[in-house]
C-alpha cells in the first residue's frame, strides 16, 4: 500500500474510487452471486408453479411454505398442531442418541485400538457390521422398546456408534510412528503416550466420525418417528402427508434442515478450538 | 604432533586419544549388525560389524552416505531400535530400552503441532516428572541460546524448517541429558546460523561434559565440532575410517583455515567419494557442504 502512496503519479489521480458494489463484484464475486442465484430460483419456484399451473399438493410455492412454516411456528409452546413441541421432541432425541452412540463408540473404538489382539480379532466383524444398512433395523426396534423415547434412541445410536468406532479406530491406527519414537526415546509411559500423543494425533479422525454421526443422527430419528411414534417432526411429517399439506410438509423439512444446521455448525466451533493446528481438508471446508 | 591422524585400520575399541583414555568408557559398540527385515520379507543388512567406543565427554562426529545406516546406529545406541547382534553399553550397562539421560534430535524435527513451541520443548520436563518451574525457565534459555526468543507462544507450522530443527534442538537439552545423540541436527539451517549454533553446541557441551554423538552431511563440521570424525561406508554400513581431530577446545571458527583442518577433510572426503569424487585438494572456507 506505501508503495501506491509513495507514489505522487497514482495519488494525484483524480479517479473515484471504485464503488463498494464493483470492488465487492470484483474480489468476492461470490458473497453477491450466491444469494443472488438463490432469489433467482425462488421467483422462478413461485412464479413457475402458477405458470404452469401445477396442483400445490404436489409442488406449492414457496410463499405458501413459508406462510405454513408461520402458523406452525406462532402455534403455542405445548400445542400439538404447532412446531415446537415436535421440534423440541426430535432435538431431544437427536441429541441423546447422538451422545450416547457416538460416546459409545468413542470409547470402545479406542479401547478396541489400543490393545493389539482385540482389535485384529474384530475387524473383521466391525468392517461387516458398518456396511450394513443398519436403519432397517428400525422396525424391530420400534417393536422392542415401543413408541416412545427409547426406541428413537437406540436406532439413533444404532446409527452414530459405528462412525466413531470406525473413525476413531483408524485414527489411532494412523498415529505417525516419529511421534510416538520422539515419546519413546523420553521413556514416557503408555498413558502419557495416550493423553500427549495418540489422543491428539486421533482427533481430526474422530471429529470426521462426528461430523457423519450428526448427520446419520437426524436421519434415525426421522425415520424412527417413521416407523412409530407419538410426537416429533417425523410424525408431523406423516400426519400432513396424509392431508395432503404438502405446504406444511416442506415446511417441517425446513425446520429439521436448520436443526441439522445448528447441529454442523456446534460441531465445527469445537472442532476449530481443538483443531486449530491440524490444516486439513475438514478446515477448508468450515472457514 | 599431526592435529589430524587417520588410523590406518578400521579400529575396533581405539583408545581415542590420550587424554579421554583416562575418562571411563560412556558409549561401547561393539560388533553391532543390523539387519531389517521388510514386509515385503527383503533383508536389508544396514550395519555391518561395528565398534565403537567412546569415552565421556568425547564428542565424536559421524559422516557417510545416505542410506549408510548412521540414523539407523543412533537409533540402537538410543534404545529405539534393537540389534540383530552386537552390544551397546552406555556406561557399563546394556541398552535394552530409552533411557531419560539421553537427548535425541531427530533428523526430522517431530514437533507436536498442537503444543506451543515452548510446550514442546518443555515436553521430556513434563514426561520426566521434573519440576517444571526451573524446566521453563531453562527452555526459554535454550530457546533463546538457538534464537527463538519470541517464539515461544508461536505453534510449529509457523516456524521454517529451520526454526523448527531449532526448537528440536532446544527440547533435546532441556532436561539437562548426559548423552546427547543427534541426527544432522543443523541440516535445514543457513551457513552462518549453522556456524551459530556450532559454536553453541560446543559451548554447552564443553560446559556440562557432555558426551555427544553427531551426524552430519558437512564434512567441515564433523572435522569442527569432533574430537574423532567417524567415516562410514555404505552397503552395508561398516565404519571405513576414524579420524582424530586434535585441535584444542574451545574451538573458534578460524580453527578452518588452519592447513591440518583441510588435511582433515580432504582425508575424508577422499574416503567418501574415492578418487572419482569432486576436487580433493579443495580447501573449505567453513560452512557446510550439503
Ligand atoms: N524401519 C526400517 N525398515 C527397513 N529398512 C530400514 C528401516 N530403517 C532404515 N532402513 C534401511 O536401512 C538403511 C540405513 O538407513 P538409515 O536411515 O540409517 O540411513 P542414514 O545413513 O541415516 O541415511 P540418511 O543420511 O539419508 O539419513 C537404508 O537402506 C534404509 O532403507
Ligand atoms: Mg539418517
Amino acid at each position: 500500500m506505501s508503495v501506491i502512496a509513495d507514489n505522487p503519479a497514482v495519488v494525484e489521480q483524480p479517479t473515484q474510487p471504485p464503488n463498494r458494489f464493483v470492488l465487492l463484484m470484483r474480489t468476492r464475486p461470490e458473497t453477491v452471486l450466491a444469494p443472488a442465484l438463490l432469489v433467482v430460483l425462488l421467483f422462478g419456484w413461485e412464479y413457475g408453479v402458477v405458470w404452469l399451473n401445477v396442483p400445490s399438493y404436489i409442488l406449492p410455492p414457496p410463499s405458501s411454505i413459508v406462510i405454513a412454516l408461520w402458523r406452525g411456528l406462532s402455534e403455542d409452546f405445548t400445542s400439538r398442531a404447532g412446531y415446537w413441541l415436535h421440534a423440541g421432541v426430535t432435538l431431544y432425541e437427536v441429541l441423546l442418541g447422538f451422545f450416547i452412540g457416538s460416546g459409545v463408540g468413542l470409547l470402545l473404538g479406542t479401547i478396541i485400538s489400543q490393545i493389539r489382539i482385540l482389535e485384529a480379532t474384530l475387524r473383521v466383524y466391525i468392517v461387516a457390521i458398518q456396511s450394513l444398512p443398519k436403519i432397517a433395523l428400525a422396525p424391530i426396534v420400534v417393536l422392542w422398546f415401543g413408541f416412545g423415547l427409547t426406541s428413537k434412541v437406540v436406532i439413533i445410536c444404532l446409527l452414530t456408534f459405528f462412525p466413531l468406532l470406525v473413525t476413531s479406530m483408524a485414527g489411532f491406527k494412523a498415529v505417525d510412528h516419529e511421534r510416538l519414537e520422539l515419546m519413546r526415546s523420553l521413556g514416557a509411559n503408555s498413558w502419557q503416550v495416550f493423553w500427549k500423543v495418540r489422543l491428539p494425533s486421533a482427533l481430526p479422525y474422530i471429529f470426521a466420525g462426528l461430523d457423519m454421526a450428526a448427520v446419520f443422527a437426524v436421519v434415525g430419528a426421522i425415520v424412527g418417528e417413521f416407523v412409530g411414534a407419538q410426537r416429533g417432526l417425523g410424525t408431523l411429517i406423516l400426519s400432513m402427508n396424509a392431508q395432503m399439506d404438502t405446504a406444511g410438509t416442506f415446511s417441517v423439512f425446513i425446520i429439521l434442515a436448520l436443526l441439522g444446521v445448528a447441529l454442523n455448525l456446534s460441531l465445527r466451533a469445537i472442532e476449530r478450538r481443538l483443531l486449530f493446528w491440524s490444516g486439513g481438508s475438514q478446515r477448508v471446508i468450515g472457514s | 604432533m599431526d592435529a589430524a591422524v587417520a588410523d590406518r585400520e578400521p579400529v575396533s575399541a581405539s583408545p581415542a586419544g590420550a587424554q579421554s583414555a583416562e575418562r571411563g568408557k560412556m558409549i561401547e559398540v561393539s560388533h553391532l549388525e543390523k539387519t531389517f527385515v521388510t514386509v515385503r520379507n527383503e533383508r536389508i543388512h544396514a550395519l555391518s560389524d561395528i565398534s565403537l567406543s567412546i569415552a565421556e565427554r568425547e564428542f565424536v562426529t559421524i559422516v557417510g552416505p545416505s542410506g549408510c545406516g548412521k540414523s539407523t546406529l543412533l537409533k540402537i545406541i538410543a534404545g529405539l531400535v534393537p540389534a540383530t547382534r552386537g552390544s551397546v553399553l552406555l556406561a557399563g550397562t546394556p541398552v535394552d530400552r530409552p533411557r531419560k539421560d539421553i537427548g535425541i534430535v531427530f533428523q526430522n524435527p517431530v514437533l507436536l503441532p498442537w503444543r506451543t513451541v515452548l510446550d514442546n520443548v518443555l515436553l521430556p520436563a513434563e514426561v520426566q516428572g521434573l519440576p517444571l518451574g526451573p524446566a521453563r525457565k531453562r527452555a526459554r534459555e535454550l530457546l533463546e541460546m538457538v534464537g527463538l526468543a519470541g517464539f515461544e507462544n508461536k505453534y510449529p507450522m509457523e516456524l521454517s524448517g529451520g526454526m523448527q530443527q531449532r526448537a528440536g534442538i532446544s527440547r533435546a537439552l532441556v532436561h539437562d541429558p548426559k548423552i546427547l545423540l543427534m541426527d544432522e541436527p543443523f541440516g535445514a539451517l543457513d551457513a552462518m546460523t549453522r556456524e551459530q549454533m556450532n559454536l553453541d553446541l560446543q559451548r554447552i557441551c564443553l560446559e556440562a561434559g557432555k558426551t555427544v554423538v553427531l551426524i552430519t552431511h558437512s564434512i567441515p563440521e564433523a572435522v569442527f565440532l569432533g574430537d574423532r570424525v567417524v567415516v562410514m561406508s555404505a552397503r552395508p554400513g561398516k565404519i571405513a575410517r576414524l579420524v582424530h581431530v586434535n585441535f584444542p577446545r574451545p574451538r573458534s571458527i578460524e580453527v578452518m583455515g588452519d592447513p591440518e583442518f583441510g588435511r582433515a577433510t580432504s582425508e575424508i572426503r577422499r574416503l567418501l567419494y574415492g578418487n572419482a569424487g569432486p576436487d580433493p585438494h579443495f580447501i573449505p572456507a567453513g560452512g557446510g557442504i550439503s
